[in-house]
């Protein structure tokens, strides 16, 4: 995405282009929409959470977080973003090896199949658990002889969250890997390391930039699933419940400052995922001018 | 090569782990629990399927559901492209911070966009508040579901657009400037058509982010039966009365509605690759 910024050819200067010499007012004009139209839409929502959890002061919005509730809901979710996000880490890097460095028959299919979570609705994705684990479900009634609990429990808000996630790693790391081909690691063969020490010595480095992107985006995602999280959880205060669970609770009991509160933990994580996709991007495309520009060259 | 194979010969090692590993996940997490959805349908049989997805409070979610999704991709494709056009063209202060932003619907947990909009446009919220007089209801009404849907879809179409602006060769517009075409013939006859297929791709990916969506909705709607109901949260509501057939057949209803837009979705990359390779 932002890659291809680096490679650009640089644009001619305004002047000496007739398309650059055009009038002033449709920048002024497009800017504004712009700035509009995203002020709208992006930044009143964002200054509302924090509004409404600062309403009655900063001692209200801390007194949010003192509540055994809220404190069972933060650690549940890291709890859950701790299983998920290695989980899908292992797949991604096992997925993007045997799709980048290998031609094998089916593999535009294998692709599309891992991106099938993306177009499930997250109400499906908990569903698809319920009728698996719940107790009509498939396996439910073995579950309940033998006393394990899936639905309505911490498994199954594992699962739903590791399904919603589950494409974030492999779809970061597959492109990046096809594009960058397999000479190095052929080289690095050639002269005699064993496959582990390719993938630590040489893959490794050369994609920890679009690596530590998908972890980011899945670890964003995990720790704010609402709708298939909350299809299995079962709601059961300080047990099953997630931050953004939490949030509803409060929000429908009509305790708006907490909820807003607890909204704002999240909203500042979305923040610190913004930040951090910048500040590696700005890393990937530094690296991408340095390696890649001579490999893309060649084709 | 004369012999196939299903994969080519490669000095590179571990296919077999990787492979295995990858498709063996992949069974796990997505294809057996997905393929348990359709399995359930098939015990239902074709007239109580019917029945159930026909049910008029079901069609009525699904009109809900489909034109505030629609709306909601044509006002992003508008205002996305706008936006788009602004981060690739011009500069001006404050830009990298706008580009940024730009991902937060994406990066926001829906439930908090959900609680964020409702307090936006609730009659006494920031922006409710002068809609009202105007006798315009924006939460709790399908207006509040276009606007959420309209929140989440805006990054699909501006970082879709993104890189095929980017793209865009300038000697090109150029040209069709030193032959007299003045801005909107450039625009309407070289630009559109160049970014065509990225357009309708951003378009397609908000269109099927809106149709699924449920958390930032569901707080704003006001969750009325026949009016302001949408399909997702009408799955819940039937998971919750333990009608496990109710909420599988409307879930493949939906499912399959994904599934035919990310096939045009496919279907449009390879119009939009085998174009470019035709032109190069």
């Amino acid at each position: 995405m932002a890659g291809t910024i680096a490679l650009r050819k640089q644009p001619l200067p305004d002047v000496t282009s007739p398309v650059g010499a055009q009038k002033p007012w449709i920048k002024w004009l497009l800017v504004s929409l712009t700035l509009g139209f995203l002020t709208l839409f992006l930044f009143v929502p964002l200054a509302a959470v924090f509004t409404e959890a600062l309403r009655k002061g900063i001692a209200a919005y801390f007194a949010s977080f003192n509540d055994p509730a809220a404190l069972a809901a933060i650690k549940l979710t890291l709890i859950t973003a701790a299983i998920a996000v290695p989980l899908n880490l292992v797949f991604g890097l096992a997925a993007a090896w045997a799709i980048a460095k290998f031609n094998f028959a089916g593999r535009n299919l294998l692709i599309t199949l891992i991106d099938l979570p993306f177009a499930v609705s997250p109400v499906i994705s908990g569903l698809i658990y319920v009728l698996l684990f719940g107790l009509q479900g498939w396996l439910g009634p073995w579950l309940a002889e033998h006393d394990l609990k899936v639905i309505f429990a911490v498994p199954g808000i594992v699962l739903a969250t590791i399904f919603v996630t589950f494409p974030f790693v492999a779809r970061e790391l597959i492109p990046l890997m096809q594009e960058q081909g397999s000479e190095e690691e052929q080289a690095a063969l050639v002269l005699g390391a064993n496959g582990w020490q390719t993938f630590w010595r040489v893959t490794l480095p050369n994609v920890k930039w679009a690596l530590l992107y998908g972890v980011i985006l899945c670890n964003a995602r995990a720790m704010g699933e609402f709708g298939a999280v909350s299809v299995v959880s079962g709601h059961i205060r300080g047990q099953t419940n997630t931050i953004p669970l939490h949030v509803e609770i409060l929000y429908n009991e009509y305790n708006f400052v907490a909820a807003f509160a607890v909204a704002s933990l999240l909203a500042i994580l979305a923040l610190l995922t913004l930040a951090a996709k910048s500040l590696v991007e700005w890393q990937a495309r530094r690296q991408t001018a340095d390696t890649l520009e001579p490999t893309a060259a060649e084709d | 090569m004369s012999r196939f194979y299903f994969k080519q010969p490669s000095v590179i090692p571990g296919f077999g782990l990787t492979f295995g590993y990858t498709v063996f996940y992949l069974s796990l997490i997505v294809l057996v629990p997905l393929s348990a959805l359709f399995f359930k349908t098939t015990n239902l049989g074709w007239a109580e399927f019917w029945r159930i997805v026909s049910d008029p409070r079901v069609v009525a979610s699904y009109r809900l559901t489909f034109g505030a999704s629609l709306i909601g991709a044509l006002i992003n494709a508008v205002f996305g492209f706008a936006v788009a056009w602004t981060l690739v063209r011009y500069t001006f202060p404050g830009k990298k911070i706008i580009d940024a932003m730009v991902d937060l619907p994406f990066a926001l947990p829906t439930a908090v966009s959900g609680i964020a909009l409702t307090a936006i446009y609730a009659p006494n919220g920031w922006i409710g508040q002068y809609l009202e007089p105007l006798g315009i209801k924006a939460a709790f009404s399908p207006l509040g579901v276009t606007i959420a849907l309209t929140f989440i879809g805006l990054p699909f179409v501006v970082r879709t657009l993104q890189p095929a602006l980017e793209d865009l060769d300038s000697a090109v517009e150029e040209a069709a400037a030193s032959l007299g075409a003045n801005r909107v013939q450039t625009f309407a006859r070289i630009i559109l058509p160049t970014v065509l297929p990225a357009l309708l791709t951003g378009f397609a990916l908000a269109f099927a982010r809106a149709l699924g969506e449920y958390g930032s909705v569901v707080f704003i709607s006001g969750n009325m039966p026949m009016q302001t109901e949408i399909t997702a949260l009408l799955i819940i509501t039937k998971l919750e009365q333990f009608d496990y057939p109710g909420a599988t057949a409307i879930a493949v209803v939906m499912l399959v509605a994904s599934f035919a837009i990310l096939l045009f979705i496919n279907l449009l990359q390879w119009w939009s690759s085998h174009r470019y390779r035709a032109g190069a």
